[in-house]
């Protein structure tokens, strides 16, 4: 059941995820407006708080609360002077006297936007802890999906990459299983994690068997700086392995889709030409990503302890 | 929510407690019908450059609504009406700071409101605060020439200064009842709804959306 926040999707149940879902392709209508601002939370206050850099996630979530005309500020303390936890729940405490309406949290801790939501009144919403899980991308995800074929149901999800390093690939194994989807990961044994198929996936570390029969293709952005080449031996053996052209496509469906959480790091994950054409939906998911947060956010925000 | 009638009212039929609802049926199919046709002639009647002519329906109820005058409209006058689907949950005034939030209908504007003159199509008229709701939703949208309001049920217990230009029918009601219209899967019809119990008791959020 959804709490009163959004920590990651192993919380969600099939409810809450259609909830979120309808609500998302809803909001999307308001985004090709003229005037794209509803008046739904205004005199709110949104505090997007990232400790760790990112351009992409933190303007989606500041779009997304000042078209539902939210007041939104960001606080992006360095994420060096504040990695023990006793300074983090001071943050944590400083902003809950500022009275938000909702706190949006990056942290590369596992598990840090779980602390911090036990301190505040305020309801928090995870953009990326860790490896552990980045809620809001594979709700935008199964979002794109269902825009593209009609249903999660009884499809077939190809997840590729560092599954073992990727807070996306997390939530989307858990969401896209929630709602009946077959979700198989496959990369190097390296990043492959050996409990992995404990959540109920598959694992393969040949792309070929991976793609067989697939109708979504997602590949995972390599993190070069966070893995120091230690799980592969070159970006190009990677990329001429697991990296995904038209050619490996062919394996997948004729009609399968390809996704990206962005950015891409063309030619090694994905080719040049599938980055930028059909089938890959990569600016959809960017697109989705603004009405899913907006979807978010008018589900939660405002909504405080109970009083004690 | 008063708007998610439909389903609502066959849920409080089918529902063990449902003898404590007394139920009376104001506007079957055909008197229905024919409030439609009646209201489109008002239409015609009051408005001089029909052309102009935006009929906007609130989802549920006055979607089907909305499409049956454009109908009615085209027999009687060959007039052809723009449609739209305005949904007003994110204008309500009634947003509180905990609880659960109203599920999103549809809103599908095909064309700019910009020197239209609107017909904004409700089935249930009451309070006046989805209507005051929509209003601000459409200026969203541009700026018509005018507004107007038709409603198929006006239930009275009005709480803003807002007029309905085209009734169906007048209905007295006590605060707590419910009127609902069910359709358009099946025939159409405006049923009240009274609670035999507890007439007064009613939460606020339900009579605000009306």
């Amino acid at each position: 059941m959804m709490g009163r926040g959004l920590l990651g999707i192993e919380d969600l149940d099939r409810d809450d995820i259609e909830k979120i879902l309808d609500t998302a392709i809803k909001m999307k209508e308001i985004g090709e407006r003229d005037v794209k601002k509803v008046p739904t939370l205004r005199g709110r206050t949104i505090i997007n708080l990232f400790f760790e850099p990112s351009t992409r996630t933190r303007t989606s979530f500041e779009i997304a609360g000042k078209r539902l005309s939210a007041d939104v500020v960001n606080f992006s303390p360095s994420s060096s002077s504040l990695t023990k936890s006793e300074s983090i729940l001071d943050t944590a405490k400083t902003l809950d006297a500022m009275d938000p309406d909702a706190v949006v949290i990056r942290h590369k801790v596992s598990g840090v936007p779980k602390r911090i939501a036990d301190e505040l009144d305020a309801p928090v919403i995870n953009a990326g802890d860790g490896a552990h899980e980045h809620p809001t991308q594979a709700l935008l995800d199964m979002m794109t999906v269902l825009e593209e074929k009609g249903r999660l149901d009884g499809l077939t999800v190809t997840i590729i990459g560092d599954i073992a390093h990727s807070r996306v690939a997390r939530s989307n194994i858990y969401g896209f299983r929630k709602m009946g989807a077959e979700v198989r990961v496959a990369g190097p044994p390296t990043m492959l994690p050996s409990c992995i198929e404990s959540l109920g996936v598959k694992a393969f570390t040949s792309l070929r068997e991976a793609l067989d029969g697939a109708d979504v293709v997602m590949a995972l952005r390599i993190q070069t700086e966070r893995l120091s080449g230690a799980a592969f031996p070159t970006v190009r053996e990677y990329s001429s392995t697991f990296g995904l052209d038209r050619q490996k496509l062919r394996f997948a469906k004729d009609d399968a889709i390809v996704m990206h959480p962005g950015p891409v790091n063309r030619g090694v994950e994905l080719s040049h030409d599938l980055t930028d054409r059909r089938p890959s939906v990569i600016l959809d998911q960017v697109r989705n990503g603004v009405a899913l947060r907006m979807a978010v956010l008018y589900l939660l925000a405002g909504r405080r302890k109970p009083a004690a | 929510m008063a708007n998610d009638d439909a389903g609502s009212a066959r849920n409080a039929r089918a529902h063990p407690n449902a003898a404590a609802h007394s139920e009376s049926l104001l506007l079957d199919d055909g008197a229905i019908r024919r409030a439609l046709m009646r209201i489109a002639h008002e239409i015609v009647e009051k408005n001089e450059d029909l052309s102009r002519l935006y009929l906007v329906g609130i989802p549920n109820g006055g979607v089907p609504l909305a499409k049956q005058l454009a109908a009615n409209l085209r027999e009687i006058a060959s007039v052809d009406a723009l449609i739209g689907v305005l949904d007003t949950t994110l204008y309500r005034d009634d947003l509180v700071s905990s609880g659960a939030r109203p599920r999103l209908r549809r809103t599908e504007m095909p064309s700019s409101v910009d020197e239209r003159v609107v017909i904004l199509v409700d089935d249930v008229a009451s309070t006046g605060r989805t209507i005051r709701a929509a209003m601000d939703a459409l200026m969203d949208f541009g700026r018509p020439r005018g507004v107007q309001v038709a409603a198929l049920v006006d239930r009275g217990h009005r709480e803003l200064p807002i007029k309905i230009d085209y009734v169906g029918k007048n209905v007295p009601t006590q605060r707590g009842d419910r009127v609902a219209m069910r359709g358009p899967d099946e025939a159409l019809e405006v049923v009240l709804l009274r609670n035999a119990h507890a007439p007064a008791a009613k939460a606020k959020g339900a009579e605000g959306a009306a």
